[in-house]
């Protein structure tokens, strides 16, 4: 999980807005653009920069090495999606996400980590269409379910994310520090 | 997690409300669909007047109309008027919230609260009524479907 990508997401685009044009492809964008149509691909080596750009926008932290692996690694393979929202020429949003399985016993799921669009073209609905293609491609992958995790108190992303129909899964995140004593055998009186 | 009359007669009022909002309904007949007391419906709609998400429409078929923004306006935002959801560890009776174990069980119940407010406040009014059509669609293609097989 790339926790700090997943409180990159700014969007707050009205749900519809545009999402029956959505144009989408994964090579030749130019056929179909339009005038402030975004349209959905696949990311490619020379967009991180932008990605990068629109992320530093969001986090107010530059990491052009992180962006670079991140393509390495998501960019172009199977099961795992990187798309970019363009218009014009120029990236304005993108998103991330893979399919997992068996993790903790689900079932082959799809997970949404990043999400990110450019300040001066959020509330147009580009976070929704990056959303609705990442979640087609992989429905198209057999993915039935898909997840995200957020930061309790970010709730633009959560607002975001239930927008779109996400809720409350069957699934609860734990945590602990580390530094923290250790609940032992001993105080709990239980043998695991 | 139970809410107070007052605040679930809040939410019905301001979703139904909100469904359209050019919309005027009175208090008798929001509480006829949701089969409760007029009463203490017409206090709640004076709240949430006041707090300018409802405004009262005067004249020949006036009653309430909902005046708020239903995307930025979220389900925290209502129950928020009527009281406060989180258990306060502080507040368990007599001295025991001094106790390690009053307080193991007061993060336990803060935990809980987290996450309910941290749901709610990700909920916005036209987030849940989407959802209501959403079901409403299923249910119509169920009974669709059903009316099909029935005719076959």
């Amino acid at each position: 999980m790339l926790s700090t990508l997943n409180s990159a997401n700014r969007t707050k685009g009205p749900r519809g807005h545009g999402s029956k044009q959505m144009l989408e492809q994964s090579s030749t964008p130019e056929q179909s653009f339009k005038a402030g149509s975004p349209v959905i691909r696949d990311a490619r080596t020379e967009d991180m920069e932008a990605v990068g750009e629109i992320d530093a926008g969001i986090t107010g932290l530059a990491k052009p090495d992180y962006w670079s692996r991140a393509f390495a690694r998501y960019g172009a393979r199977p099961d795992r999606w990187f798309l970019v929202a363009e218009i014009g020429g120029n990236v304005v949003g993108f998103i991330l996400g893979e399919q997992r399985a068996w993790e903790f016993g689900s079932p082959p799921c799809g997970w949404v980590f990043a999400i990110g669009v450019a300040a001066d073209r959020r509330l147009g609905g580009i976070g929704t269409q990056l959303f609705e293609t990442i979640c087609r491609r992989m429905g198209e992958a057999g993915v039935e379910t898909i997840r995200t995790m957020l930061a309790r108190d970010d709730a633009l992303n959560m607002a975001f994310f239930r927008s779109q129909g996400m809720m409350g899964g069957s699934f609860i995140q734990l945590e602990m520090p580390l530094s923290h004593p250790r609940q032992s055998d001993e105080t709990t009186g239980q043998n695991r | 997690m139970k809410l107070q009359k007052a605040t679930l007669f809040a939410l019905f009022s301001v979703l139904e409300l909100a469904r359209d909002p050019e919309r005027q309904m009175s208090a008798g007949e929001i509480a006829e669909i949701y089969g409760i007391s007029v009463n203490h419906l017409a206090k709640v709609l004076r709240e949430l007047g006041r707090a300018g998400l409802v405004e009262a429409v005067r004249g020949v078929g006036g009653g309430y109309r909902f005046s708020g923004t239903a995307k930025r306006t979220s389900l925290y935002d209502v129950i928020n008027l009527f009281g406060d959801i989180v258990t306060d560890a502080s507040e368990m009776p007599g001295q025991t919230g001094d106790t390690e174990i009053a307080q193991a069980l007061g993060r336990v119940l803060n935990e809980i609260d987290e996450i309910a407010i941290a749901t709610l406040k990700s909920i916005s009014l036209s987030t849940l009524l989407k959802s209501t059509e959403g079901a409403a669609m299923g249910a119509a293609k169920r009974t669709e479907s059903r009316q099909f097989e029935l005719s076959r």
